[in-house]
């Protein structure tokens, strides 16, 4: 099982807790099962016996709970376009089209960071039936803080001060609290790329498809702006070269206040205070350095020095990725022909 | 005639090749120191240095054309023909005259004629440079004027990072043969004989 960011007995009691809910669940639908199947009375014993089996094939299961989605309860709905039901009231069997905004990209959510946690952990249980009750779909659902918050095992994560750099986003001033985490991150199929990848490339197309989901779609960014979005390539045209810096450095780089504590800087400025000009990242003292290759993974290779540090990086920018070594030799060369000039020319002068 | 004799060394079209060549070079020398020194320039900005690259860059590539139509056409191809005889031996003959004979009497091994342009050193670094470092120079310009055209990694490092050190390592290889040539060029009758010869095409001999 993967749990990235728990300690070891964090892990062991975020199972534990699930398995305990997993068999409360599980125990629960055997009561319903009986109430269906007229079974009115279970002996005790036998009961326990069922117990038993249930606890074993709990562990078995442990907390994989998108291993077939296709038998999931939730998922053998919500991963795929259609979904098929019996419609009680004409006792006739349905099949209809899902909406497009409730269907999940399973193997993102297997990946993700909380895949150990099932569904209904989060939603209420009452989803477990079909069609869903209207009034659950208007409970309050958990916000990040409610778990991250104040909790010590995220500490590194500093999601308080997270939220506090967003509240200064242009984002949250234009949108309120309506603007959640979610917006950019879901839930459902968040990775922790930055911190774990080592290329370049792939983080920089996992953040800039978390702007593009919104900023490159007409009805999602409506939702927010209540207006349609502008032409991403359009606004950008200014910028040389616009299709590679897409693919190589990320959104964040130029419309954010990189605060150089946090990991990614939340606070996404007004498009007037982006950033305009080639110099703050094509330049010894790049912008760059404190942003999109400031993880260690990466950072580490960049500032190691030696050629295969460099030469293992992913990205290459004028003016902030330069070999030393051919650097000083390359001065060396420089100076070893000025002085064989220099020389020469003072033979010249003096045998005149 | 003037007393001292005279060649018509440098034709018209050679002599313009030249220039546009050196013009452009040197644009793309400081250009290019500037945009890879990683030090903000507030007076030419860095985009605008870019700009100056890029075109600087496609004028001497279109004239690298010139010179090679030239020397395809004319006679000036002989200049460029290495004979085996003395591959190593010619060249040495010149260095050794450079070093040590030049201050101590001695003649030019091998004074310049209609039918030597070049001596044997200058040859061989002419043929390096112009057949060698500027094709380089000129084909990894364009990768990176077009990233896209690059191969994304070989092995396990950029395409475009490969690329980049290939064209700075050319091009500062030949910011040193710029060097040396202009000091060189002014070994002559008199340091700026050769400079007047380039310029309108007679040298004298």
């Amino acid at each position: 099982m993967i749990l990235p960011f728990f300690k070891k007995h964090e892990k062991e009691i975020f199972i534990k807790s699930n398995e305990i809910r997993h068999i409360e669940r599980l125990h629960k639908t055997v009561i319903k099962n009986e109430k269906n199947n007229q079974f009115k009375y279970i002996p005790m014993n036998n009961r326990l016996f069922l117990f038993i089996i249930l606890y074993c094939a709990s562990l078995s299961l442990k907390a994989q709970y998108y291993d077939d989605p296709e038998n999931h309860q939730c998922l053998k709905c919500h991963s795929n376009q259609t979904y098929s039901f019996h419609n009680d009231l004409m006792d006739t069997e349905e099949k209809r089209l899902m909406n497009p905004y409730y269907i999940l990209d399973t193997i993102a959510l297997k990946n993700g960071v909380h895949s150990v946690f099932d569904c209904t952990d989060c939603h209420s249980y009452e989803y477990t039936s079909y069609p869903h009750p209207a009034n659950v779909k208007l409970e309050p659902l958990a916000t990040c803080l409610d778990c991250h918050g104040g909790d010590e095992s995220f500490a590194t994560y500093q999601f308080e001060r997270i939220q506090e750099e967003f509240q200064k986003s242009v984002h949250y001033q234009v949108y309120g609290d309506n603007f959640t985490c979610s917006k950019c991150h879901s839930q459902h199929t968040y990775a922790t790329t930055a911190r774990t990848s080592s290329s370049v490339l792939e983080i920089v197309e996992y953040s800039n498809n978390m702007c593009l989901s919104c900023h490159n779609d007409m009805k999602k960014y409506s939702l927010v702006a209540g207006h349609e979005n502008p032409e991403i390539v359009d606004i950008h045209n200014w910028l040389p070269n616009q299709e590679l810096h897409f693919q190589h450095v990320r959104c964040i780089e130029c419309h954010t206040q990189v605060a150089d504590s946090l990991m990614v800087s939340h606070n996404i400025l007004e498009k007037e205070l982006a950033v305009r000009k080639c110099a703050e990242c094509h330049s010894a003292n790049s912008k760059l350095k404190a942003s999109l290759y400031k993880y260690q993974n990466l950072q580490q290779r960049a500032e190691d020095g030696g050629v295969l540090g460099v030469l293992s990086n992913d990205s290459y920018v004028i003016g902030t990725h330069q070999l030393p070594l051919l650097k000083v030799l390359s001065i060396i060369i420089f100076l070893a022909a000025m002085a064989g000039i220099i020389t020469h020319l003072i033979f010249r002068i003096l045998k005149k | 005639m003037e007393s001292d004799k005279k060649i018509y060394f440098y034709p018209k079209w050679l002599r313009i090749w030249h220039g546009i060549n050196a013009i452009g070079i040197i644009l793309l020398i400081f250009s290019g120191i500037s945009m890879n020194s990683g030090v903000e320039n507030n007076f030419i900005g860095f985009n605008a240095i870019v700009n100056i690259h890029n075109y600087a860059g496609v004028i001497v590539s279109i004239n690298y054309l010139l010179f090679l139509l030239g020397n395809l056409f004319t006679n000036n191809k002989k200049s460029y023909i290495v004979k085996p005889k003395g591959f190593l031996k010619r060249p040495m003959k010149q260095a050794y005259y450079y070093a040590w004979g030049m201050f101590h009497g001695m003649k030019a091994p091998y004074p310049l004629s209609e039918k030597r342009k070049f001596n044997p050193l200058q040859k061989y670094s002419y043929i390096i440079v112009m057949y060698m470092a500027v094709p380089l120079v000129i084909v990894s310009g364009f990768a990176l004027l077009y990233p896209e055209t690059i191969i994304d990694r070989v092995y396990n490092i950029s395409g475009v990072f490969l690329t980049a050190i290939l064209h700075s390592a050319m091009g500062f290889f030949i910011s040193i043969f710029l060097i040396i040539h202009l000091y060189v060029a002014s070994i002559g009758k008199n340091p700026i004989e050769n400079f007047k010869s380039i310029v309108s095409g007679w040298h004298h001999v």
